[in-house]
């Protein structure tokens, strides 16, 4: 795009290659985080005003437009709070494990592509790079639980292990599985490939099953219902951040709604063609793309709240059996249906 | 082939956990100590007296009339009916003759305390394992019939409507059309909450086979109400030391036999489409005549040990009262359904995960003032 093209002369003009790319990538990191930290508190509201609209009621609508600054107003509030802890809690763990779960977040999001050049962080390895970044998380969750000196929180963390271990099979698994029609990690890459039809047309059926084990396991990696065994409000309180108060219990709280974009974004990017539009209706202007983009990751994130406000929570055993005795077998099976289908050339592409 | 035996060279080391007394599990001031094993539940103590007021003491000091704003506050969800418990006891101990009119309000008014207590429990239930949305379903439909009870006695939690020898007032004029429009939109919603919840394939997965009770525990341990019925014991006062009007209504007193948290959970709901039918059967059939019988402004029960009990949306509630012939009972004691519900609780949580803990404690349906007093 020509403003940051104009930009990024400008710097290399102004100083030594190397001092202007330094430059440069703090400058896109500090975009990243304000549009990420208002991106997050702006999916915060969304959640609250969906859930209201399954249940009845009618959700925050008073602060601002229809709400608009209502979770601007709670971040002032949770900034504005006294950062407590627990006695004999570990302190430096207890107070690491917030950034764990947060920067992991914002690392993961650096890599989607926009449009075709509103895009910050393109390597050869993407999806496996997400893959090991969103791993990292539960390193947080984990140290969270187990610093905080609570009972409840850290059968909250055990049960994060657990969960996140499990699962991420599933998401690396499935995506492995479109991985096998692009041929290339990269998200450019593959971005390119669904110019002939979105992968999840293209790999009809067993990309359809991928794109579900995918959700599955995506919801449960964000721990959110039905999978927030690890927070289980009936259960534990609070889980694992029961301990935590004001700012620090606001980075897990965003990083959960941001997870939930990456993961969104993940399977737009991965299933659903990213930026293009369908049919290659507005292709003529590329900064459309961004609409697309958002568009069809809101539209999977509502697909995730709506899961969140219907069912009710698996228990533990049954979350593992639901992975590794359905979900994994399911998944190396659908794996070899699409390498099938590759050496075949069944594939539609248009 | 020999095998040799695994060895577990692990040692796995119980733990106590305190669950509550603020915990939103417990639905009140209930403390349960848990000795857990990892996920696994050992053991279950209930530690109570957070929530203790002595009422059965401060009923030694009361009048009869007094006595009634007091039981509204124990099972704060069935405060019609505890009234009504403690009204029959000291109408029947003065062989009161009562107007068929009162009788039959009563019951009306007993049967909608019942769908407003369930559809409460249905909601937290689903909250308890995690489907949140059920509970703003079920205050919904509540919160009409709350209307309804604002309107005849002015309240909408701790009613006091019945007295002894009858009614406070007269019902609202509206109280007829009102009760119908909430029959007929409580019989659409019905359906809705087994579309959301009770054919939920997590739900049945989460809810069937734990915490079993059996029919033989379920009477030993003093179970009733939907605890007892789900267990396939019979326990409906209704139907076998029937009063107020219940002589009058055709309704199956609903059992299950399989015991489980499923079972009680489905007695629950099948029970308020038996309380809508009573309702409908009455509620155009309101005879006549006056809402009260006459008393004595002062009264006084002549000497002797009275007991009366009432199904409540809980269970069995006895009242009991010692009287020595003065205008205050010289004993009172309530046998509350809670109470025994609760001491089942161990026995059928052991072995079970911390989730199925919450869920069997949802289906049991302990309201803590009831239990504590």
């Amino acid at each position: 795009m020509n403003i940051t093209k104009n930009i990024h002369e400008w710097l290399f003009s102004l100083m030594p290659e190397t001092t202007a790319s330094i430059v440069e990538m703090a400058l896109i990191a500090v975009v990243y985080l304000g549009i990420f930290a208002v991106a997050g508190l702006y999916l915060v509201l969304l959640e609250r005003r969906v859930a209201a609209w399954f249940q009845l009621r009618l959700g925050p609508n008073r602060v601002g437009w229809q709400g608009l600054l209502q979770t601007m107003a709670d971040a002032l509030k949770l900034v504005s709070k006294e950062l407590t802890g627990t006695f004999k809690a570990d302190k430096f763990l207890y107070n690491l494990a917030p950034y764990f779960v947060i920067v992991t977040a914002l690392m993961a999001m650096s890599l989607f592509p926009f449009t075709k050049e509103l895009h910050a962080f393109d390597i050869n390895i993407g999806i496996f790079f997400l893959i090991a970044i969103s791993s990292i998380g539960v390193i947080g969750i984990l140290l969270a639980g187990w610093s905080s000196n609570n009972k409840f929180a850290l059968i909250g963390a055990m049960r994060s292990g657990v969960q996140t271990i499990s699962y991420e099979l599933s998401v690396g698994l499935s995506l492995l599985t479109i991985v096998l029609m692009t041929g290339s990690l990269q998200l450019s890459q593959i971005v390119e490939v669904q110019k002939h039809g979105w992968l999840i047309v293209q790999g009809h059926i067993p990309a359809l099953i991928a794109f579900c084990i995918y959700m599955i396991a995506g919801t449960a990696e964000t721990n959110r219902a039905p999978f927030d065994l690890v927070e289980a409000e009936s259960e534990l309180g609070a889980g694992f951040h029961t301990e935590y108060s004001g700012m620090k219990f606001a980075y897990f709280f965003l990083a959960e709604f941001i997870n939930m974009f990456i993961i969104a974004s993940i399977a737009t990017t991965v299933f659903f063609g990213a930026y293009l539009s369908p049919f290659g209706i507005t292709e003529s202007i590329p900064l459309l793309g961004v609409f697309w983009f958002l568009g069809k990751t809101l539209l999977l994130i509502f697909l995730m709240m709506w899961f969140r406000w219907t069912f009710p929570r698996l228990r533990i055993d049954q979350l593992l059996v639901l992975e590794w005795k359905y979900l994994l077998p399911l998944n190396l099976m659908n794996l070899l249906l699409m390498a099938l289908m590759v050496l075949l050339g069944l594939t539609i592409q248009f | 082939m020999d095998t040799t035996p695994i060895i577990n060279n692990f040692k796995s080391e119980e733990y106590q956990i305190n669950m509550g007394p603020q915990h939103p599990a417990t639905h009140g001031v209930l403390r349960l100590l848990l000795t857990i094993d990892g996920e696994i539940i050992k053991k279950v103590e209930p530690d109570l007296g957070y929530i203790h007021r002595s009422i059965e003491k401060m009923c030694e000091r009361d009048s009869y009339q007094q006595i009634v704003h007091l039981t509204d506050r124990m099972d704060y969800l069935s405060s019609h009916i505890n009234n009504e418990a403690v009204c029959l006891t000291v109408e029947n101990a003065l062989e009161l003759e009562i107007p068929e009119r009162v009788k039959v309000i009563r019951t009306i008014i007993a049967e909608l305390t019942r769908i407003a207590s369930h559809t409460l429990w249905w909601g937290v239930m689903g909250m308890d394992v995690g489907a949140l949305t059920t509970y703003f379903y079920g205050f919904r439909d509540r919160e009409m019939i709350n209307d309804i009870f604002e309107e005849t006695c002015g309240a909408r939690l701790t009613m006091n409507y019945n007295i002894p020898g009858g009614l406070m007032f007269d019902i609202h004029p509206n109280f007829v059309k009102r009760t119908k429009e909430f029959i007929a939109h409580f019989k659409t919603k019905l359906p809705e909450y087994d579309l959301l919840l009770s054919n939920n394939i997590i739900f049945r997965k989460r809810m069937e086979g734990i915490g079993i009770l059996t029919k033989e525990d379920a009477i030993s341990f003093g179970a009733s109400g939907p605890v007892g019925r789900a267990s396939g014991y019979s326990c409906d006062v209704r139907k076998h030391h029937s009063y107020s009007a219940y002589d009058k209504v055709k309704f199956n007193e609903v059992l299950k036999t399989e015991g489980d948290t499923y079972a009680r959970y489905q007695v629950r709901v099948l029970e308020m489409w038996e309380s809508l039918s009573i309702i409908e059967q009455l509620i155009d059939n309101i005879p006549e005549g006056d809402f009260f019988a006459k008393t004595n402004a002062v009264i006084k029960l002549p000497e002797g040990e009275f007991y009366q009990k009432v199904e409540t949306a809980r269970g069995e509630l006895g009242v009991y009262i010692v009287s020595t012939g003065t205008k205050n009972p010289y004993r009172m004691k309530f046998r509350s359904p809670g109470f025994s519900n609760l001491s089942l609780l161990n026995h059928i949580a052991v072995g079970g995960k911390i989730g199925d803990l919450v869920a069997t404690m949802a289906t049991l349906d302990l309201v803590i003032p009831d239990i504590d007093r």
